[in-house]
């Protein structure tokens, strides 16, 4: 199976930053895991350990049966998927087709089956009539999508998203839940860094709170953005509809709307 | 007479067919925190960019209409001489960090440096601009070896540091946690209120509605509707034009037709939404 198996990871940057103290998890294929806490807490440093970007100080991170240790960035590409949170760290290509083919090409895809991911990926992204355009003259909410796309045309089983939703507006954040709900259906890993709690509540069904290196809570949705006390520590505020049901002493706790109606009938 | 003044502006890019900004009159006065909320493409950041004088002394294109800050009319000034009172963060603070400079300290003085304040008086500004965003443990660490929320503090210190009249921010707290998201809105309400005037472009209504003063909304560069945050926020009109509202008001307005929520006021804000649903 390709799970994610971490085992007592440590990284300390070559600065002496040590910026993760000891993370044991795994990630079952198929799951859709948010990642959160504070500034500074550990989770991009984290998951730039699956792709292996970054290489453990001490402990393990597996992908399958390969150890990230043992092998090449290019090779684990074909595994993990990782969207950069700033496109333009990650986008070089003159037009968005070739953006987009890059990933797939480069993994020596035959040339059909190349085409067919990089129209399903444009489909999802809705970039379809943008393919001649140069990813730099697109807005970045645009280029944000090419990003998107240039990762899921890849067809890794596990795609990572490094804060999808940064400065994306309604209609843009509805986009990206919905690529986040097609990888799911097609069976594969998604696991995303957000500060957009509730983004986090109403797509991901399991997440991993961090503080300081650390992990402070690992769980069902609804059981972590629950527990207001200990989130605060990594200055995590749970879902607004949650604070407000506790505030108005329901019992439960709700993370959605119709939830939130239904119990306050 | 308006600290800020827009009177009909019209602005194209050079390599746009459309104008970006349609016919824009806005007036801002000194110590008032404008917040500006509208879809990506709206022309947010052009508003910003041509109240800090980059549009169009830098970005060229086509403009018409005037943009005046204190008196001052753009179209009569240098870039240089107008950015001595307008100071803009970038939505992406990786394009604020000059490149130059090794340590965010250092960093931080660039701006200063580069208009001959004296060094002396230069440590003291610093100092105090990094007390007031509480970055001080961020002063000799790389200012690219930082997170994207914490590059987000240092880009906004390095604008408060020059001390502008005008302080322009758009997105500033898009990559933060909720913590730096409080401290960032709480630093500019106190500048407000010491008599800096704010403009700053952001997505977080529950944030807006707790701390601005006005609220524009803009779609296709045009001002859709402008006013105090709550009636702006809660209005249907928003939701018409797809605009992102707080979970409070969507949650209240579904709860108003299912005779749940019996006030007329919709909620932008959590306290607001407790009195309602208590009442």
């Amino acid at each position: 199976m390709m799970n994610i198996e971490i085992t007592n990871l440590c990284f300390t940057y070559p600065t002496g930053l040590e910026a993760l103290k000891g993370i044991s998890l795994t990630m079952n294929l198929g799951e859709q895991v948010a990642i959160v806490g504070q500034n500074g807490a550990g989770k991009t440093t984290l998951v730039r350990h699956f792709n292996g970007l970054l290489k453990p100080t001490s402990g393990s991170v597996s992908i399958g049966d390969w150890e990230t240790t043992k092998q090449s960035v290019a090779k684990l590409a074909s595994r993990v998927g990782y969207v950069f949170q700033n496109p333009d760290e990650q986008l070089f290509s003159r037009d968005v087709l070739t953006e987009v083919s890059f990933g797939p090409r480069n993994l020596g895809y035959a040339k059909g089956r190349v085409d067919e991911l990089v129209q399903r990926a444009l489909a999802l992204t809705e970039l379809a009539d943008k393919t001649g355009t140069n990813p730099y003259d697109l807005s970045p909410t645009w280029r944000k999508m090419v990003a998107l796309a240039s990762i899921i045309a890849m067809d890794t089983p596990i795609v990572i998203f490094d804060e999808p939703t940064t400065g994306q507006d309604a209609v843009n954040v509805a986009r990206i839940a919905h690529v986040i709900a097609e990888l799911k259906k097609e069976g594969k890993t998604v696991i995303t860094i957000t500060h957009d709690i509730d983004f986090c509540a109403e797509n991901f069904e399991r997440v991993i709170a961090l503080s300081k290196g650390q992990v402070l809570l690992d769980g069902p949705t609804r059981e972590v953005l629950g527990q207001e006390e200990i989130l605060a520590q990594t200055y995590v505020d749970p879902p607004q509809l949650t604070r407000l049901g506790k505030r108005l002493g329901l019992k439960e706790v709700v993370t959605r709307q119709e939830e939130f109606l239904k119990a306050i009938k | 007479m308006a600290f800020v003044n827009l009177q009909n502006v019209t602005y194209k890019y050079p390599l746009t067919k459309e104008p970006v900004l349609q016919n824009i009159n806005l007036q801002i006065q000194e110590g008032e925190f404008v917040s500006i909320i509208g879809q990506n493409g709206a022309g947010k950041s052009t508003l910003c960019y041509a109240l800090a004088g980059f549009v169009p002394h830098f970005f060229k294109g086509e403009i018409s209409g005037e943009i005046e800050v204190d008196g001052r009319k753009s179209s009569e000034s240098t870039l240089d001489e107008w950015v001595l009172n307008v100071g803009l963060a970038f939505q992406n603070p990786f394009n604020q960090i000059s490149g130059a400079k090794y340590t965010v300290f250092e960093e931080l003085a660039f701006g200063l440096e580069n208009i001959g304040v004296p060094r002396d008086e230069m440590k003291v500004r610093v100092e105090e601009a990094m007390t007031l965003t509480g970055i001080r443990d961020l002063a000799d660490r790389s200012p690219y070896s930082l997170s994207g929320g914490q590059q987000q503090r240092v880009a906004l210190t390095s604008i408060l540091v020059m001390r502008p009249r005008l302080l322009v921010l758009d997105e500033p707290t898009s990559q933060m946690d909720p913590i730096g998201t409080r401290e960032v809105f709480g630093v500019v309400r106190r500048m407000a209120e010491e008599g800096m005037t704010v403009v700053m472009v952001e997505h977080k209504v529950e944030w807006i509605a707790n701390f601005a003063d006005r609220v524009i909304a803009l779609k296709e560069g045009q001002i859709l509707m402008e006013g105090k945050p709550n009636e702006v926020l809660t209005s249907g009109l928003l939701v018409e034009n797809h605009f992102g509202v707080s979970r409070y008001t969507s949650v209240a307005r579904e709860a108003q037709q299912r005779g749940l929520w019996k006030k007329e006021k919709l909620p932008v804000t959590l306290d607001e939404s407790v009195e309602g649903f208590r009442s």
